[in-house]
């Protein structure tokens, strides 16, 4: 196997891997490279529904004072995995939806709590399972995640190779050159301590402009082309496919800055900046801010006076979750967006020129501005049907899967066909584009972690 | 505007379930959709969404259509005066008018009879009503010949509804394409009304017909081509339209024109009709090869524009539902279809015509097309993991 991975890539440091199925979605209100640097906010929350899949244990009750890198619950299935707080303070809450089910801990901050203190060294100079146990008691072993399934990573299994996107090309997506400012030095800590952990390749997917191509035990390798080329999930199949019985491991890297620190400082520090953009933003920038910070810190007085309803998302208007003003940002998150929710009828709407209608097709006059930015909501923009135009997901997604195929093998619950046509490689982000192409309005995403779900449980 | 969307959310408790008016239920949201794009969000999954919708895509194929329509209700017309003779005397305006006063009950008789049934069935099956029958009601009077009964068309669009699509669960779910089945089922059900010579142009009754007049489309007249009776139409006609034949069919400048909308806008497949062309051409110049007799020795390009090659090949190859749905399948049923068309054409002296067989057929080996497709893409993806373990 190594001396597999070895060949292809030695071709690869040399090329780039062009990709041209996919869609760029031009968006109205992309943020401005400024940064701005919040207080820490009164109130924070971890939601264990950010992890599909972990069964959360909680560690501790209402009332219980923590500090930064407490756990605040584990796994169920591997206790050593453990979600820790992302600040000190005292636990307000636990809330729970239908059937008890956890949906948020959440956090009254105080300055005066402090951290737990970690050991501080080079990863170089800690040996695999030093790191793994640091990673793990700190808090931070959920940033990584698996292939397939997009769940967090089991400390048990051994990867075939780590893979760092540096891009993201989904729609308003913040650039992580700019966020990156200042703070190459501890993402290269971070690789390292990913390097050594694994003992194997780790790979950073770079864009045509980035600050990522002095990477140190790292392989840089190159894409360009339309959204999903940003997507890990399409540069993992593009260097080093998942095959059935294997594993990779990807993290963001905002969480590589995150495993950086701890090593660099010795206390987990989760600082995050995260790019408010979107149509509805007043002025879309970027913020610092913590891991866990409520919307209400990020949108507050930044958004446009409208009388008309708005929708925030937590991450991007592809695979982000829809939050209100009172919930919190996704643990993996570095966006928020905000767009109009346009719950509106109209009338004749399927008869019009559509100028300024967006469009994958080229059945609206949209097509004769490609430049143009558009304004878009969350409006359906039709009803649900039965599949008809079948080569809308070809067109989208840049690998070689067949998605209606393996729509189609999920909807029929057959797992050898499942397995076969490509479910290890994909997660939802992967195939958001269908659902947004799609003329029938399928809801792709949900079909996808359904079939996600069976493998896990039939297969584990 | 406002009134109008008033009167439709005002009403429609009335048609919810165990509401005194369900029973409209789907006849209500279908008006109401159509008229006003509802107002639903996203729940979950991607926030934003295409505004391509199958109302947008199925309006542009009825518009893809309407050249063909038009051409054909001008062409009934002056078919009819031609063989009566007072082509010379009768003005543009009569020559439409006269198509247009006998194809507009067949449109009527189509989309009345569909509909009706769509309708029915949304409601017993708790679904909206679907469009794809805006596309199948224009398609069932375009490939009639103009002579067919009414209560014909009537039958046949109901058959083809209820046992060419709804048995299979709806749009998107049939094997066959419905207007060729509707097609079809007239074909073999109804011969002696169907086919010869006597059904391509109007006539009323008392029309005194020009001598000579037989009534045969150019196709059939090929295929009883011997070397002393030559052909009896000019390439430009065929091309142009001015021969008989089914309503929509004849004119391949119209059907173009309908080509280009469907590929200007994306809507029709491109690879559905260069491959069907390409394998039409194919067969054409191997029977011009061996060509035994004068039918086969028809030069290969004159089969693209004659009887309803163009036409299935730009709207009825192309549908997607009853097409193969992988890439490459999709070339290599265009190109079967192609093929057997001018085969079953040439070379069965049963049919005349074959585009519609050759459609129906290659729908009924779409899956299998498409399975094979898909278990070559599995083997290489299997292949990958073996290398690489």
């Amino acid at each position: 196997m190594p001396a597999l991975i070895n060949n292809t890539t030695l071709d690869k440091m040399s090329e780039v891997i062009k990709l041209r199925k996919g869609l760029d979605i031009k968006l109205k209100g992309s943020a401005e490279k400024v940064l701005e640097s919040l207080p820490v906010p009164d109130m924070l929350a971890i939601k264990p529904t950010d992890f599909p899949g972990l069964v959360p244990k909680m560690s501790i009750k209402p009332g219980d004072e923590v500090k930064a890198g407490d756990a605040l619950f584990y796994d169920k299935y591997h206790p050593e995995v453990i979600i820790c707080a992302p600040y000190g303070g005292k636990i307000t809450s636990i809330n729970r939806g239908e059937r008890r089910r956890i949906l948020e801990v959440v956090i009254e901050t105080n300055q005066q709590t402090g951290s737990r203190e970690f050991k501080k060294a080079a990863p170089g100079s800690l040996s695999a399972a030093q790191i793994k146990e640091q990673l793990l008691t700190s808090g931070l072993w959920p940033f990584i995640r698996r292939r397939p399934y997009g769940i967090v990573a089991s400390p048990n299994e051994q990867p075939k190779a780590v893979f760092v996107s540096s891009f993201d090309t989904s729609p308003l997506a913040p650039d992580y050159n700019f966020v990156m400012e200042g703070q190459l030095g501890t993402f290269q800590t971070g690789i390292d301590a990913l390097a050594k952990l694994t003992g194997k390749k780790v790979y950073v997917g770079i864009n045509g402009t980035s600050v990522f191509t002095n990477l140190k035990n790292a392989e840089t390798v190159r894409f360009t082309g339309p959204h999903p080329a940003g997507n890990v999930g399409v540069q993992i199949h593009h260097i080093s496919p998942v095959n059935k019985g294997e594993v990779v491991w990807t993290v963001n890297p905002q969480d590589v800055l995150f495993i950086g620190r701890l090593f660099e400082t010795g206390s987990p520090d989760f600082k995050k900046i995260v790019a408010l953009t979107g149509s509805e933003v007043e002025r879309p920038k970027y913020l610092q801010t913590l891991l866990g910070s409520p919307v209400s810190a990020i949108t507050d007085r930044r958004l446009k006076n409208a009388d008309y309803k708005q929708r925030i998302i937590s991450g991007n208007v592809l695979t982000g979750t829809r939050i209100k003003t009172q919930d919190y940002i996704g643990f993996y998150d570095s966006q928020v967006t905000v767009i109009p929710e346009g719950d509106d009828y109209e009338f004749l709407g399927w008869a019009d020129p559509g100028v300024d209608k967006f469009s994958s097709t080229k059945a609206f006059f949209s097509r004769l501005f490609p430049k143009k930015e558009y304004v878009l909501n969350a409006n359906l923009h039709g009803g649900d049907r039965a599949l008809v135009l079948t080569d809308q997901y070809r067109k989208v997604v840049p690998m070689d899967i067949m998605p209606v195929i393996l729509l189609k093998a999920i909807i029929a619950n057959d797992i050898d066909k499942m397995e076969q046509l490509g479910i290890y490689e994909v997660i939802e982000e992967d195939f958001a584009l269908c659902e947004y192409v799609c003329a029938s309005k399928t809801k792709v995403q949900d079909i996808l972690r359904g079939g996600i779900n069976v493998m896990i449980k039939e297969l584990g | 505007m406002k009134s109008l969307k008033n009167f439709f959310e005002k009403t429609k408790p009335l048609v919810q379930k165990g509401a005194k008016y369900h029973w409209l239920h789907s006849t209500h949201d279908a008006f109401f959709t159509f008229l006003f794009v509802p107002k639903t969000t996203a729940k979950t999954g991607t926030h934003i969404h295409d505004y391509i919708d199958l109302k947008r895509a199925m309006s542009i194929v009825v518009l893809s259509l309407v050249p063909a329509l038009l051409f054909g209700m001008y062409n009934v017309g002056y078919q009819h005066f031609l063989v009566t003779g007072e082509l010379a005397s009768t003005g543009f305006f009569d020559i439409f008018l006269y198509g247009l006063i006998k194809v507009l009950p067949i449109v009527i008789v189509s989309y009345g009879v569909g509909l009706g049934l769509e309708f029915v069935f949304a409601q017993m099956r708790g679904h909206e009503v679907n469009e794809g029958f805006l596309v199948s009601g224009m398609l069932i009077p375009l490939i009639m010949p103009v002579e067919t009964p009414l209560w014909m068309i009537g039958l046949a669009t109901a058959f083809a509804v209820i046992f060419g699509k709804e048995v299979f669960g709806g749009t998107g779910m049939n094997i066959w394409n419905p207007a060729l089945v509707a097609r079809a089922f007239l074909f073999f059900a109804y011969p002696a009304q169907m086919s010869g010579n006597d059904v391509w142009v109007a006539l009323d009754e008392g029309d005194k017909v020009i001598d000579g007049f037989t009534g045969a489309t150019p196709l059939a007249d090929a295929a009883a081509a011997t070397a002393d009776s030559p052909l009896t139409y000019s390439v430009a006609d065929a091309f142009f339209g001015f021969i008989p034949g089914s309503i929509g069919e004849t004119s391949v400048v119209a059907i173009l024109l309908g080509a280009l909308i469907l590929i200007v806008t994306g809507i029709g497949n491109w690879k559905l009709m260069l491959s069907t062309l390409l394998g039409g051409a194919f067969m054409g110049i191997i029977l011009n090869l061996f060509a035994v007799n004068t039918y086969m020795e028809l030069p290969f390009w004159q089969h693209l524009i004659l009887g309803g090659f163009a036409f299935g090949l730009v709207f009825m190859a192309t549908d997607p539902v009853s097409a193969a749905q992988t890439n490459r399948g999709k070339w290599i049923y265009g190109f079967m279809i192609g093929v057997l068309a001018i085969l079953i054409r040439v070379l069965n002296p049963a049919f005349p015509e074959g585009m519609m067989l050759a459609i129906l057929l290659m729908n009924t080996f779409a899956p299998l097309i498409d399975h094979y497709v898909v278990q070559s893409h599995v083997k290489r993806r299997m292949k990958r993991a073996k290398v690489s373990a």
